[in-house]
Protein backbone atom coordinates (compact mmCIF):
# COMPACT_ATOMS: atom_id res chain seq x y z
CA UNK A 1 0.00 0.00 0.00
CA UNK A 2 3.10 2.59 0.73
CA UNK A 3 6.27 2.08 -0.66
CA UNK A 4 9.48 4.62 -0.45
CA UNK A 5 11.79 3.77 -3.70
CA UNK A 6 15.52 5.40 -2.92
CA UNK A 7 14.28 8.18 -1.15
CA UNK A 8 16.94 10.82 -0.25
CA UNK A 9 16.78 13.73 1.63
CA UNK A 10 19.59 16.38 2.91
CA UNK A 11 19.36 19.32 5.36
CA UNK A 12 22.53 21.14 3.96
CA UNK A 13 25.27 19.00 4.10
CA UNK A 14 23.13 16.12 6.87
CA UNK A 15 22.29 13.61 4.48
CA UNK A 16 19.41 12.28 6.77
CA UNK A 17 17.92 9.53 3.78
CA UNK A 18 20.41 8.02 1.42
CA UNK A 19 18.00 6.13 -0.73
CA UNK A 20 15.33 4.53 1.36
CA UNK A 21 13.47 1.55 0.53
CA UNK A 22 10.26 0.48 2.63
CA UNK A 23 7.06 -1.52 1.59
CA UNK A 24 4.27 -1.26 3.87
CA UNK A 25 1.50 -3.75 2.99
CA UNK A 26 -2.22 -2.61 3.53
CA UNK A 27 -4.12 -3.36 6.88
CA UNK A 28 -0.65 -4.08 8.60
CA UNK A 29 1.68 -2.07 11.45
CA UNK A 30 4.82 -1.22 10.28
CA UNK A 31 7.38 0.29 13.23
CA UNK A 32 10.08 1.78 12.40
CA UNK A 33 13.33 1.71 14.86
CA UNK A 34 16.36 3.35 14.82
CA UNK A 35 18.65 6.00 16.95
CA UNK A 36 18.11 9.81 17.42
CA UNK A 37 17.92 11.96 14.17
CA UNK A 38 18.45 8.38 11.98
CA UNK A 39 15.66 10.93 9.72
CA UNK A 40 12.68 8.63 10.90
CA UNK A 41 10.55 11.30 11.10
CA UNK A 42 11.80 12.67 8.27
CA UNK A 43 10.80 9.56 6.83
CA UNK A 44 7.08 9.84 7.39
CA UNK A 45 7.23 13.59 6.78
CA UNK A 46 8.27 12.79 3.30
CA UNK A 47 5.45 10.36 3.01
CA UNK A 48 2.55 13.02 3.81
CA UNK A 49 4.31 15.40 1.90
CA UNK A 50 5.37 17.75 4.71
CA UNK A 51 8.73 17.30 3.82
CA UNK A 52 9.78 17.24 -0.30
CA UNK A 53 12.32 14.60 -0.73
CA UNK A 54 15.34 15.24 -2.94
CA UNK A 55 15.08 12.34 -5.17
CA UNK A 56 12.77 9.17 -5.31
CA UNK A 57 9.39 7.94 -5.12
CA UNK A 58 6.63 7.45 -3.06
CA UNK A 59 3.41 5.39 -3.92
CA UNK A 60 0.67 5.14 -1.90
CA UNK A 61 -1.52 2.28 -3.87
CA UNK A 62 0.07 2.37 -6.62
CA UNK A 63 0.03 6.41 -7.26
CA UNK A 64 2.86 8.69 -6.97
CA UNK A 65 1.77 10.44 -3.70
CA UNK A 66 3.16 14.04 -5.01
CA UNK A 67 0.29 14.10 -7.47
CA UNK A 68 -3.60 14.01 -7.71
CA UNK A 69 -5.83 16.04 -5.05
CA UNK A 70 -3.84 16.93 -2.19
CA UNK A 71 -7.13 16.89 0.07
CA UNK A 72 -8.65 13.96 -0.80
CA UNK A 73 -5.00 12.15 -0.23
CA UNK A 74 -4.83 13.84 3.12
CA UNK A 75 -8.29 12.43 4.34
CA UNK A 76 -7.23 8.98 4.02
CA UNK A 77 -4.50 9.86 6.63
CA UNK A 78 -4.41 9.72 10.82
CA UNK A 79 -1.53 11.42 11.99
CA UNK A 80 -0.97 11.19 15.84
CA UNK A 81 2.19 13.92 16.56
CA UNK A 82 4.89 13.19 18.39
CA UNK A 83 4.14 16.25 21.34
CA UNK A 84 0.64 15.04 20.48
CA UNK A 85 0.59 19.01 18.86
CA UNK A 86 -3.14 19.81 19.74
CA UNK A 87 -4.08 23.60 19.16
CA UNK A 88 -3.83 25.43 22.24
CA UNK A 89 -6.98 27.66 20.91
CA UNK A 90 -9.09 25.18 20.61
CA UNK A 91 -11.36 23.20 23.08
CA UNK A 92 -10.87 19.41 23.36
CA UNK A 93 -13.50 18.38 21.32
CA UNK A 94 -12.58 20.68 19.02
CA UNK A 95 -9.57 19.17 18.56
CA UNK A 96 -10.60 16.24 17.88
CA UNK A 97 -13.41 16.91 15.74
CA UNK A 98 -11.28 19.61 13.74
CA UNK A 99 -12.11 17.96 10.40
CA UNK A 100 -15.53 17.66 11.44
CA UNK A 101 -15.88 21.31 11.49
CA UNK A 102 -14.58 22.45 8.53
CA UNK A 103 -14.00 22.07 5.19
CA UNK A 104 -15.72 19.19 2.88
CA UNK A 105 -16.39 16.97 5.66
CA UNK A 106 -18.08 19.87 7.78
CA UNK A 107 -21.05 18.46 10.14
CA UNK A 108 -23.30 19.97 12.27
CA UNK A 109 -20.81 21.28 15.59
CA UNK A 110 -23.69 19.08 17.97
CA UNK A 111 -23.41 15.83 15.84
CA UNK A 112 -19.17 16.46 15.53
CA UNK A 113 -19.03 17.11 19.18
CA UNK A 114 -20.94 13.77 20.11
CA UNK A 115 -18.52 11.75 17.64
CA UNK A 116 -15.65 13.54 19.72
CA UNK A 117 -17.09 12.87 22.58
CA UNK A 118 -17.06 8.91 21.39
CA UNK A 119 -13.49 9.03 20.70
CA UNK A 120 -12.20 10.71 23.34
CA UNK A 121 -14.13 7.67 25.35
CA UNK A 122 -12.69 5.22 22.86
CA UNK A 123 -9.34 6.10 24.52
CA UNK A 124 -10.08 6.12 27.67
CA UNK A 125 -11.27 10.05 28.41
CA UNK A 126 -14.48 10.78 29.80
CA UNK A 127 -16.74 13.58 28.39
CA UNK A 128 -15.58 15.98 30.63
CA UNK A 129 -12.54 15.99 29.10
CA UNK A 130 -14.55 17.76 26.12
CA UNK A 131 -14.22 20.70 27.17
CA UNK A 132 -11.16 21.33 28.58
CA UNK A 133 -8.16 23.26 27.10
CA UNK A 134 -4.74 21.25 25.99
CA UNK A 135 -2.74 23.38 28.57
CA UNK A 136 -5.26 22.02 31.09
CA UNK A 137 -4.45 17.84 30.44
CA UNK A 138 -1.51 15.76 31.34
CA UNK A 139 1.13 14.55 28.63
CA UNK A 140 -0.30 10.94 28.55
CA UNK A 141 -4.23 12.90 28.54
CA UNK A 142 -2.95 14.81 25.32
CA UNK A 143 -1.08 12.02 23.83
CA UNK A 144 -4.78 10.27 23.98
CA UNK A 145 -6.47 13.28 22.39
CA UNK A 146 -3.92 13.60 19.83
CA UNK A 147 -5.20 9.44 19.10
CA UNK A 148 -8.53 10.31 19.45
CA UNK A 149 -8.05 13.59 17.06
CA UNK A 150 -5.86 10.88 14.37
CA UNK A 151 -8.45 8.20 14.42
CA UNK A 152 -11.73 10.83 14.21
CA UNK A 153 -12.32 10.62 10.54
CA UNK A 154 -11.56 6.74 10.43
CA UNK A 155 -8.65 6.98 8.01
CA UNK A 156 -7.00 4.41 6.16
CA UNK A 157 -3.54 4.82 7.11
CA UNK A 158 -2.21 6.19 10.26
CA UNK A 159 1.09 7.54 11.74
CA UNK A 160 2.30 7.66 14.78
CA UNK A 161 5.78 9.60 15.74
CA UNK A 162 7.11 8.19 18.55
CA UNK A 163 3.39 7.58 20.23
CA UNK A 164 4.83 6.63 23.72
CA UNK A 165 8.01 9.27 24.40
CA UNK A 166 7.88 11.03 27.26
CA UNK A 167 5.35 8.91 29.38
CA UNK A 168 5.51 6.66 32.41
CA UNK A 169 5.71 3.08 31.94
CA UNK A 170 1.56 2.54 32.90
CA UNK A 171 0.37 5.20 30.29
CA UNK A 172 3.05 3.75 27.47
CA UNK A 173 1.25 0.54 27.84
CA UNK A 174 -1.93 2.00 27.65
CA UNK A 175 -1.43 4.24 24.73
CA UNK A 176 0.32 0.81 22.85
CA UNK A 177 -2.81 -1.24 23.93
CA UNK A 178 -4.99 1.48 22.47
CA UNK A 179 -2.99 1.88 19.21
CA UNK A 180 -3.06 -2.01 18.40
CA UNK A 181 -6.22 -2.27 19.23
CA UNK A 182 -7.29 0.89 17.12
CA UNK A 183 -5.46 -0.70 14.01
CA UNK A 184 -6.93 -4.36 14.45
CA UNK A 185 -10.80 -3.05 14.73
CA UNK A 186 -10.22 -0.14 11.94
CA UNK A 187 -7.71 -2.69 9.70
CA UNK A 188 -6.25 0.62 9.08
CA UNK A 189 -2.33 0.86 7.89
CA UNK A 190 -0.41 1.73 10.48
CA UNK A 191 3.30 3.16 10.72
CA UNK A 192 5.22 4.08 13.99
CA UNK A 193 7.84 5.55 14.58
CA UNK A 194 9.70 4.77 17.89
CA UNK A 195 12.68 3.98 20.34
CA UNK A 196 10.56 2.03 22.53
CA UNK A 197 11.09 -1.64 22.57
CA UNK A 198 8.16 -2.42 24.54
CA UNK A 199 5.91 -0.83 22.07
CA UNK A 200 7.94 -2.52 19.40
CA UNK A 201 6.91 -5.59 20.39
CA UNK A 202 3.21 -4.39 21.58
CA UNK A 203 2.51 -2.50 18.15
CA UNK A 204 3.98 -4.25 15.22
CA UNK A 205 3.32 -6.98 12.62
CA UNK A 206 6.33 -5.84 10.57
CA UNK A 207 9.90 -3.73 11.71
CA UNK A 208 12.18 -1.77 9.81
CA UNK A 209 15.47 -0.85 11.16
CA UNK A 210 16.70 2.67 10.04
CA UNK A 211 20.23 3.57 10.46
CA UNK A 212 22.54 5.80 8.06
CA UNK A 213 19.92 7.10 5.66
CA UNK A 214 18.92 3.23 4.59
CA UNK A 215 16.74 0.68 6.26
CA UNK A 216 19.28 -1.68 7.56
CA UNK A 217 16.66 -4.39 7.94
CA UNK A 218 13.13 -5.34 7.72
CA UNK A 219 11.13 -8.46 8.79
CA UNK A 220 8.18 -9.41 10.70
CA UNK A 221 8.27 -8.79 14.45
CA UNK A 222 8.61 -12.33 15.28
CA UNK A 223 11.69 -12.57 13.34
CA UNK A 224 13.18 -9.57 15.00
CA UNK A 225 15.10 -11.31 18.11
CA UNK A 226 16.49 -13.89 15.64
CA UNK A 227 17.33 -10.82 12.52
CA UNK A 228 21.47 -11.89 13.21
CA UNK A 229 21.50 -8.10 12.00
CA UNK A 230 24.15 -6.46 14.00
CA UNK A 231 22.39 -3.12 14.46
CA UNK A 232 19.01 -4.45 15.35
CA UNK A 233 20.80 -6.31 17.65
CA UNK A 234 22.64 -3.55 19.36
CA UNK A 235 19.29 -1.68 19.26
CA UNK A 236 17.47 -4.30 21.11
CA UNK A 237 20.25 -4.84 23.40
CA UNK A 238 20.79 -0.86 23.79
CA UNK A 239 24.31 -2.05 24.25
CA UNK A 240 27.07 1.18 23.37
CA UNK A 241 29.40 -1.72 21.52
CA UNK A 242 28.34 -2.26 17.90
CA UNK A 243 27.60 -0.70 14.45
CA UNK A 244 25.83 2.05 15.67
CA UNK A 245 27.81 4.50 17.05
CA UNK A 246 27.02 6.00 20.80
CA UNK A 247 28.63 9.58 20.36
CA UNK A 248 26.51 10.56 17.29
CA UNK B 1 40.97 44.44 7.70
CA UNK B 2 41.25 43.47 4.35
CA UNK B 3 39.30 45.62 1.94
CA UNK B 4 38.11 42.97 -0.48
CA UNK B 5 36.67 40.69 2.47
CA UNK B 6 34.96 43.84 4.04
CA UNK B 7 32.97 44.05 0.41
CA UNK B 8 32.34 40.79 -0.01
CA UNK B 9 31.03 40.75 3.50
CA UNK B 10 28.61 43.89 2.75
CA UNK B 11 27.79 42.05 -0.90
CA UNK B 12 26.48 39.35 1.17
CA UNK B 13 24.76 41.27 3.45
CA UNK B 14 22.84 42.96 0.92
CA UNK B 15 21.70 40.24 -1.63
CA UNK B 16 20.59 38.54 2.23
CA UNK B 17 18.17 42.00 2.15
CA UNK B 18 17.69 41.25 -1.25
CA UNK B 19 16.60 37.96 -0.83
CA UNK B 20 14.40 38.67 2.51
CA UNK B 21 12.60 41.57 0.56
CA UNK B 22 12.03 39.21 -2.16
CA UNK B 23 10.63 36.35 0.08
CA UNK B 24 8.44 38.38 2.19
CA UNK B 25 7.05 40.18 -0.99
CA UNK B 26 5.82 36.38 -2.66
CA UNK B 27 4.25 35.65 0.50
CA UNK B 28 2.51 38.86 0.57
CA UNK B 29 0.79 38.22 -2.44
CA UNK B 30 0.52 34.64 -1.45
CA UNK B 31 -1.48 35.66 2.00
CA UNK B 32 -3.48 37.96 -0.17
CA UNK B 33 -4.69 36.18 -2.85
CA UNK B 34 -6.18 33.24 0.11
CA UNK B 35 -8.46 36.03 1.20
CA UNK B 36 -10.25 35.98 -2.21
CA UNK B 37 -10.07 31.94 -2.26
CA UNK B 38 -12.24 29.27 -0.77
CA UNK B 39 -12.59 27.89 2.32
CA UNK B 40 -12.77 30.76 4.30
CA UNK B 41 -12.69 30.29 7.62
CA UNK B 42 -15.18 33.14 10.02
CA UNK B 43 -14.79 31.61 13.04
CA UNK B 44 -10.65 32.67 12.98
CA UNK B 45 -11.60 35.58 11.37
CA UNK B 46 -13.79 36.94 13.97
CA UNK B 47 -11.28 36.19 16.58
CA UNK B 48 -8.77 37.95 14.68
CA UNK B 49 -10.83 41.26 14.56
CA UNK B 50 -11.48 40.90 18.06
CA UNK B 51 -7.50 40.52 19.44
CA UNK B 52 -6.57 42.99 16.48
CA UNK B 53 -9.48 45.71 16.83
CA UNK B 54 -11.55 45.55 19.83
CA UNK B 55 -8.62 44.53 22.24
CA UNK B 56 -6.01 47.04 20.30
CA UNK B 57 -8.94 50.46 21.71
CA UNK B 58 -7.61 50.61 25.41
CA UNK B 59 -3.97 50.88 23.89
CA UNK B 60 -4.58 52.91 21.06
CA UNK B 61 -6.96 55.25 22.86
CA UNK B 62 -4.07 55.75 25.85
CA UNK B 63 -1.52 56.52 23.30
CA UNK B 64 -3.86 58.78 21.10
CA UNK B 65 -5.20 60.75 24.49
CA UNK B 66 -1.87 61.60 25.91
CA UNK B 67 0.10 62.09 22.46
CA UNK B 68 -2.75 65.02 21.61
CA UNK B 69 -2.60 66.51 25.24
CA UNK B 70 1.46 66.57 24.74
CA UNK B 71 1.19 68.34 21.13
CA UNK B 72 -1.72 70.86 22.57
CA UNK B 73 1.59 72.05 25.40
CA UNK B 74 4.23 71.67 22.19
CA UNK B 75 2.73 74.29 19.87
CA UNK B 76 1.17 75.97 22.36
CA UNK B 77 5.04 76.49 24.01
CA UNK B 78 6.22 76.77 20.49
CA UNK B 79 4.03 79.20 19.02
CA UNK B 80 4.58 81.35 22.04
CA UNK B 81 7.72 82.34 20.43
CA UNK B 82 6.15 84.48 17.59
CA UNK B 83 2.94 85.13 18.66
CA UNK B 84 1.40 82.30 17.09
CA UNK B 85 0.00 80.45 19.80
CA UNK B 86 -3.96 80.57 18.12
CA UNK B 87 -2.93 77.64 15.77
CA UNK B 88 -3.01 74.89 18.98
CA UNK B 89 -6.11 73.78 17.15
CA UNK B 90 -5.30 73.50 13.67
CA UNK B 91 -1.91 72.08 14.30
CA UNK B 92 -3.26 69.53 16.58
CA UNK B 93 -6.00 68.51 14.23
CA UNK B 94 -3.35 67.75 10.93
CA UNK B 95 -0.16 66.79 12.75
CA UNK B 96 -2.78 63.85 14.63
CA UNK B 97 -4.97 63.34 11.20
CA UNK B 98 -2.08 63.40 9.26
CA UNK B 99 0.94 61.73 10.98
CA UNK B 100 1.26 61.16 14.68
CA UNK B 101 -2.51 59.22 14.85
CA UNK B 102 -1.27 56.70 11.53
CA UNK B 103 2.32 56.21 12.61
CA UNK B 104 1.78 55.81 16.49
CA UNK B 105 -1.36 53.17 16.22
CA UNK B 106 1.02 51.47 13.34
CA UNK B 107 3.87 51.30 15.99
CA UNK B 108 1.59 50.13 18.69
CA UNK B 109 -0.54 47.25 16.22
CA UNK B 110 3.78 46.55 15.20
CA UNK B 111 4.06 45.97 19.40
CA UNK B 112 0.76 44.42 19.99
CA UNK B 113 -0.23 42.79 16.74
CA UNK B 114 2.87 41.64 14.95
CA UNK B 115 4.34 40.49 18.49
CA UNK B 116 1.92 38.32 19.06
CA UNK B 117 0.87 37.15 15.61
CA UNK B 118 4.29 35.87 15.21
CA UNK B 119 5.29 34.35 18.70
CA UNK B 120 1.52 32.36 18.52
CA UNK B 121 2.47 31.22 14.82
CA UNK B 122 6.32 30.55 15.56
CA UNK B 123 5.31 28.57 18.76
CA UNK B 124 2.43 26.39 16.18
CA UNK B 125 5.60 25.96 14.22
CA UNK B 126 7.81 24.64 16.80
CA UNK B 127 5.10 22.14 18.48
CA UNK B 128 4.02 21.20 14.93
CA UNK B 129 0.65 22.56 15.20
CA UNK B 130 1.31 23.98 11.56
CA UNK B 131 2.33 20.21 10.07
CA UNK B 132 -1.33 19.12 12.18
CA UNK B 133 -2.74 21.48 10.43
CA UNK B 134 -1.65 20.27 7.14
CA UNK B 135 -2.61 16.65 7.29
CA UNK B 136 -5.95 17.68 9.16
CA UNK B 137 -6.66 19.02 5.12
CA UNK B 138 -6.21 22.68 6.16
CA UNK B 139 -3.76 25.69 4.31
CA UNK B 140 -2.13 27.05 7.22
CA UNK B 141 -2.28 30.52 4.63
CA UNK B 142 -5.93 30.08 4.99
CA UNK B 143 -6.36 29.52 8.40
CA UNK B 144 -3.94 31.14 10.07
CA UNK B 145 -2.38 33.82 7.64
CA UNK B 146 -5.66 35.37 5.73
CA UNK B 147 -8.11 35.90 8.45
CA UNK B 148 -5.54 37.78 10.38
CA UNK B 149 -4.29 39.95 7.51
CA UNK B 150 -8.05 40.51 6.63
CA UNK B 151 -8.95 41.43 10.17
CA UNK B 152 -5.94 43.77 10.62
CA UNK B 153 -6.53 45.30 7.03
CA UNK B 154 -10.12 46.23 8.26
CA UNK B 155 -9.73 47.41 11.75
CA UNK B 156 -6.44 49.25 11.55
CA UNK B 157 -7.84 52.37 9.45
CA UNK B 158 -10.66 52.08 11.94
CA UNK B 159 -8.56 51.86 15.08
CA UNK B 160 -6.78 55.52 12.96
CA UNK B 161 -9.57 57.45 13.02
CA UNK B 162 -10.58 56.57 16.44
CA UNK B 163 -6.88 57.16 17.25
CA UNK B 164 -7.37 60.36 15.25
CA UNK B 165 -10.21 61.87 17.43
CA UNK B 166 -9.05 60.44 20.50
CA UNK B 167 -5.75 62.43 20.06
CA UNK B 168 -7.71 65.87 18.97
CA UNK B 169 -10.10 65.41 21.71
CA UNK B 170 -6.81 65.18 24.24
CA UNK B 171 -5.46 68.39 22.43
CA UNK B 172 -9.00 70.00 23.06
CA UNK B 173 -8.96 68.75 26.85
CA UNK B 174 -5.90 70.28 27.34
CA UNK B 175 -6.52 73.47 25.21
CA UNK B 176 -9.45 74.34 27.02
CA UNK B 177 -9.19 73.06 30.34
CA UNK B 178 -5.21 74.63 31.07
CA UNK B 179 -4.37 76.42 27.86
CA UNK B 180 -7.74 79.03 28.01
CA UNK B 181 -8.74 78.04 25.07
CA UNK B 182 -12.90 78.38 24.21
CA UNK B 183 -14.16 75.31 23.47
CA UNK B 184 -16.65 76.64 20.81
CA UNK B 185 -13.83 78.31 18.85
CA UNK B 186 -11.56 75.57 19.37
CA UNK B 187 -13.71 72.77 18.00
CA UNK B 188 -14.72 75.05 15.23
CA UNK B 189 -11.33 75.70 14.01
CA UNK B 190 -10.55 71.48 14.26
CA UNK B 191 -13.73 71.33 11.92
CA UNK B 192 -12.53 73.87 9.69
CA UNK B 193 -9.11 73.25 9.29
CA UNK B 194 -9.17 69.88 7.88
CA UNK B 195 -10.27 68.65 4.34
CA UNK B 196 -11.08 65.11 3.19
CA UNK B 197 -7.63 64.52 1.97
CA UNK B 198 -6.21 64.76 5.12
CA UNK B 199 -8.44 62.23 6.33
CA UNK B 200 -8.64 59.52 3.78
CA UNK B 201 -4.57 59.86 3.80
CA UNK B 202 -5.06 58.62 7.95
CA UNK B 203 -7.31 55.88 6.85
CA UNK B 204 -4.56 54.69 3.82
CA UNK B 205 -1.97 54.77 5.67
CA UNK B 206 -3.86 52.66 8.50
CA UNK B 207 -4.63 49.73 5.75
CA UNK B 208 -1.40 50.09 4.44
CA UNK B 209 0.34 50.09 8.25
CA UNK B 210 -2.42 47.54 9.39
CA UNK B 211 -1.20 45.23 6.27
CA UNK B 212 2.32 45.23 6.91
CA UNK B 213 1.48 44.87 10.63
CA UNK B 214 -0.12 41.10 10.06
CA UNK B 215 2.34 40.32 6.74
CA UNK B 216 4.90 40.58 9.41
CA UNK B 217 3.70 38.84 11.83
CA UNK B 218 2.70 35.74 9.83
CA UNK B 219 6.24 35.95 7.77
CA UNK B 220 8.18 35.52 10.55
CA UNK B 221 5.88 32.77 12.36
CA UNK B 222 5.90 30.63 9.18
CA UNK B 223 9.86 31.05 9.27
CA UNK B 224 10.47 30.75 12.78
CA UNK B 225 13.46 28.56 14.12
CA UNK B 226 13.41 26.05 15.89
CA UNK B 227 12.82 26.00 19.88
CA UNK B 228 11.74 28.82 22.26
CA UNK B 229 15.13 30.86 21.05
CA UNK B 230 13.35 30.85 17.22
CA UNK B 231 9.97 31.76 18.64
CA UNK B 232 12.23 34.86 20.40
CA UNK B 233 13.59 35.40 17.22
CA UNK B 234 10.85 35.41 15.15
CA UNK B 235 8.95 37.87 17.47
CA UNK B 236 11.75 40.62 17.69
CA UNK B 237 12.49 40.29 14.00
CA UNK B 238 9.03 40.78 13.15
CA UNK B 239 8.12 43.89 15.36
CA UNK B 240 11.61 45.38 14.21
CA UNK B 241 11.16 44.70 10.74
CA UNK B 242 7.07 45.76 11.03
CA UNK B 243 8.31 49.02 12.72
CA UNK B 244 10.67 50.18 9.77
CA UNK B 245 8.55 49.03 6.91
CA UNK B 246 5.72 51.05 8.61
CA UNK B 247 7.72 54.64 9.03
CA UNK B 248 9.34 53.36 5.31
CA UNK B 249 5.47 53.31 4.26
CA UNK B 250 4.62 56.65 5.88
CA UNK B 251 7.43 58.50 4.83
CA UNK B 252 6.21 57.38 0.71
CA UNK B 253 2.33 57.45 1.60
CA UNK B 254 3.30 61.09 2.63
CA UNK B 255 5.13 61.70 -0.38
CA UNK B 256 2.09 60.91 -2.52
CA UNK B 257 -0.59 62.57 -0.73
CA UNK B 258 1.34 65.91 0.04
CA UNK B 259 3.73 66.44 -1.82
CA UNK B 260 4.15 69.75 -3.61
Amino acid sequence: MIRMENVTKAFGDNQVLQGMNLEIPKGTSMVIIGGSGTGKSVALKCILGLIKPDSGMIYVDGKDATKGDRDAFLARFGMLFQGAALFDSLPVWQNVSFRLLRGPLKRPAEYAREIAIEKLRRVGLKSDVADRFPSELSGGMQKRVGLARAIAAEPEIIFFDEPTTGLDPIMSGVINDLIREIVTEMGATAMTITHDMSSVRAIADNVAMLHGGVIQWTGPVSQMDASGDPYVEQFISGSAEGPIEAVR
Amino acid sequence: MNPLAALGGLGRAVLSLLATFGKVGIFAVDAISHIFRPPFYPREFFVALMNVGWLSLPVVGLTAIFTGGALALQIYAGGARFNAEAVVPQIVAIGMVRELGPVLVGLMIAARVTSSIAAEIATMKVTEQIDALVTLSTHPMKYLTAPRVLAALITVPLLVGIGDVIGIAGGYVVATENLGFNAATYLQNTVNFLETKDIVSSLVKGAAFGLIAAIMGCYYGMNSGRGAQGVGRATKSSVESAAIMILAANFILTGVFFSV
